[in-house]
């Protein structure tokens, strides 16, 4: 990814802001909109800052790669690619070995949360593109994956939303942009469905002691708990009614 | 106090892991239970009065059902069976031997799929759906077989309620406003026979109306409104 | 594209019944307690032609590390440092549901959390293999080779990753005038500088249950697995959780402290099963 930066001399300025302006425990703007494209069965355009992934679904529906039905559940195909526009050098079209982890991660993100046994025998396709990267891809891939599956109506036992904390100047920070990510001493996304109270992508790339990370998790839930209730908005809003 | 009247009706609308409080009925495959209380598995409008509780859900599939009438779409046919879209996750499968009712002493012509084309819509009933294998269909039965009048119009299947309407209104105000003969195949697809184009025109726009509108209040009167406006302005 | 896996070995009722109900009474299958890894056993140096390698038993998982060190260029952003490669195999003899091919999502999950947990706590001394910055350094090329699975060949390649680096020594070089390098593949003399040593911990979750690892089975029946990476001092160096289920923010809290505990017993059988390896050999 993008090496062309230079590290910065400091994270953290004097008055406790990050180099963006943030404050630690502060989220980038984060806009959720659903029901972006005519032909996915459901869909999402997810921003969190600069950092921009749009989703699509499909199905259930019978697949063609009937090698990797299931007879007792719906299955899931995942996956998790980058644009080649989306990062600072272009990156080529071919799926690397980080994307292909990623497309596991975000789908084991997924997996809980879809009433699967609902579709024997089906497919439940979900497409995530990543079009701009600013830090935390993955977890805003997650949140506009589920947002996608909601407007495209697949059964979920609850939405999920997912976000990173990172570690930059011995500060545990919150939604980490690329360069608090490349240069920072920690990455960690985490990924849960609040109604459900369910942890579904949790990782770490750095080093933390586990207090900082206790802190850390509770940090990312108190935030992910936010994205959802703007998650349900979005889908909400999509519909007219006359509420009393 | 008119006791008759549904008093402070609450609606809202509820989102996947959203508790829906207070409700008691099974309502199917949309409605699942955690932590001890039921909850919305799609995106769904909740009316809640003093007496009950209901869940419409807002979004989901048509899930087939033993016993159920469609209209499917042929897409393909193998060497034995037609394959319908039945507007599902699931294919139907009609079977050359069952549309010529060979059980019943019927005989397959030489030709069979110059009888049922790729393109065609057909009325079946579901026969046969479990878990293992695709929907069976039949046409052996009264009113079933290829469609051969009129058009069909397909709608989202959590549309259907709204399109018959409680107790059938919605449906009876469509037949007697156009003139026209609506039959609501549970799959979500509607098929139109009208006595001529244009008044088949004004039912295809009334059908997607009722489909974008179906949450709001008042719609019977409106659909109503509706036909009678254009059946005046084109003269019908 | 990620799919929900279709090929793996179904459990029967009567097993995964028997199973939970012996977690209940504290005791797994193998009667070990919930808490405790399997026997471990490291060969080292049984790659001859390796720089450095090792063999690792860890109840019947069966994983084989090999490291070779080879001259190359180091990173542009980092041109004072050497270069390292971490790549896994799930060679198919190792179970039968690892399908030939290359590797694919769950071999590169694999040498990606491995690399992570050698790399982001500096591990290997990569300054110290650098021949000349920005255009020569020594790439440490980490190969892992899971040749028989019966669960958790993380915690298992692992450990044949720290036994093999521990193991591991550069050739000695010489650079002619015009800049070339000449490798004495055959004079292996220096010793490969660790600044750490790194175990992987992986739990399962069955139920209520958290396990410290989890053979085939549990890992089959398991709800959801949680790998965290340790140095010695507690610090956690990586995590990964994987699998279709998920956790309660209180059974992530038990998991990550039951791993921690475990780490220890980890480093200390690291340090005897490398004592008996040199005995042996």
């Amino acid at each position: 990814m993008s090496r062309v930066k230079q590290r910065p001399e400091r994270f953290i300025d004097e008055t406790g802001r990050r180099l963006d302006g943030r404050l630690p425990d502060e989220m980038r703007p984060v806009d959720i909109k659903v029901g972006v494209l005519s032909n996915a069965d459901g869909s999402a355009l997810v921003s969190y800052g600069k950092t921009k992934v749009i989703a699509a679904v499909y199905g259930p529906r019978e697949p063609p790669q009937r090698f990797a039905i299931l007879p007792d559940r719906a299955s899931l195909f995942v996956r998790y690619h980058m644009a080649p526009f989306s990062t600072e050098e272009r990156k080529s079209p071919a799926p690397t070995r980080r994307e292909i982890e990623l497309s596991k991660v975000v789908r084991e993100a997924l997996e809980p949360v879809v009433l699967s046994e609902l579709f024997p025998r089906t497919a439940i396709e979900v497409y995530v593109e990543v079009l701009q990267s600013d830090g935390g891809t993955r977890t805003a891939s997650v949140t506009a994956a589920s947002a996608a599956l909601a407007d495209a109506g697949i059964p979920m036992k609850g939405l999920v939303a997912g976000v990173a904390v990172g570690k930059v100047d011995g500060v545990i920070v919150l939604d980490i942009n690329e360069v608090e990510d490349n240069f920072g001493d920690a990455d960690m996304p985490v990924a849960a469905a609040p109604d459900l109270g369910l942890i579904t992508l949790f990782q770490l790339n750095g080093v933390m002691t586990i207090d900082e990370m206790q802190r850390g998790i509770d940090m990312a839930l108190k935030a992910i708990s936010y994205i959802v209730e703007k998650e349900k908005e979005a889908l909400k809003g999509s519909i007219e009614v006359e509420a009393e | 106090m008119n006791s008759e009247k549904p008093q402070t009706l609450r609606r809202y609308l509820v989102a996947p892991g959203e508790v829906i409080e207070g409700l008691n009925e099974n309502e199917g495959i949309y409605v699942f239970d955690y932590g001890g209380v039921r909850r919305a598995a799609v995106l769904g409008l909740v009316e809640a009065s003093q007496e009950e509780v209901n869940y419409i859900p807002l979004k989901g599939f048509y899930f087939p059902k033993e016993g159920d009438i469609v209209i499917g779409l042929v897409t393909s046919h193998g060497a034995a069976n037609w394959f319908l879209d039945i507007n599902s996750p699931y294919t139907g499968v009609l079977s050359v031997q069952d549309f010529f009712g060979v059980k019943q002493g019927g005989r397959v012509p030489d030709d069979p799929f110059s009888y049922l084309k790729i393109g065609d819509y057909v009325k079946a009933k579901i026969v046969a759906f479990d878990r293992t294998r695709d929907p069976v269909l039949t046409v052996q039965d009264k009113g079933l077989g290829r469609v051969v009048e009129g058009t069909v119009v397909t709608v989202k299947p959590v549309k259907v309620p709204r399109i018959i309407g409680k107790k059938g209104s919605m449906l009876e105000t469509l037949r007697s406003s156009t003139g026209c003969d609506f039959f609501v195949a549970v799959n979500g697809r509607v098929h139109i026979t009208c006595p001529n184009e244009l008044l088949q025109e004004i039912a295809i726009m009334a059908i997607r109306m009722i489909e974008e509108q179906s949450h709001l209040a008042g719609l019977t009167r409106r659909i109503k409104e509706f036909i009678e406006e254009e059946r005046k302005v084109r003269g019908v | 594209m990620s799919y929900t896996p279709y090929r793996l070995p179904v459990v029967s009722r009567v097993k995964s019944e028997s199973l939970i109900s012996m977690l209940k009474r504290g005791l797994r299958s193998d009667q070990r307690d919930l808490v405790s890894p399997r026997n471990i056993t490291i060969e080292v140096g049984v790659i001859g032609k390796a720089n450095g390698s090792a063999l690792v038993k860890l109840g019947k998982t069966q994983v084989l590390v090999g490291i070779k060190i080879e001259p190359g260029k180091p990173f542009p952003d980092t041109p004072d440092e050497g270069v390292l490669q971490v790549n896994s195999e799930l060679v198919p003899m190792a179970s039968p549901v690892f399908e030939p091919g290359p590797p694919d999502e769950n071999a590169i999950e694999l040498a990606r959390v491995i690399d992570r947990s050698l790399r982001d706590p500096k591990a290997i001394d990569l300054k110290s293999l650098v021949i000349r910055p920005g255009e020569k350094a020594w790439v440490v090329w980490v190969d892992v080779y899971v040749l028989d699975y019966d669960g958790n060949y993380f915690d298992a390649s692992m450990l044949g990753v720290m036994a093999a680096l521990m193991n591991t020594k550069l050739p000695e070089y010489e650079e002619t005038e015009s800049g070339e390098l000449i490798v004495h593949r055959d004079k292996l003399t220096t010793p490969l500088k660790l600044n750490k040593r790194v175990v992987l911990v992986t739990t399962a979750k069955i139920g209520d249950y958290i396990v410290v690892d989890p053979n085939l089975d549990e890992e089959l029946i398991a709800d959801a697995r949680l790998t965290l990476a340790f140095d010695e001092e507690g610090n956690v160096v990586g995590a990964q959780k994987s699998s279709i289920g998920g956790y309660t923010r209180s059974e992530l809290s038990r998991a990550i402290e039951v791993s921690r505990k475990a780490s220890q017993i980890y480093f200390k059988l690291l340090d005897q099963a490398l004592q008996l390896g040199k005995q042996a050999g």
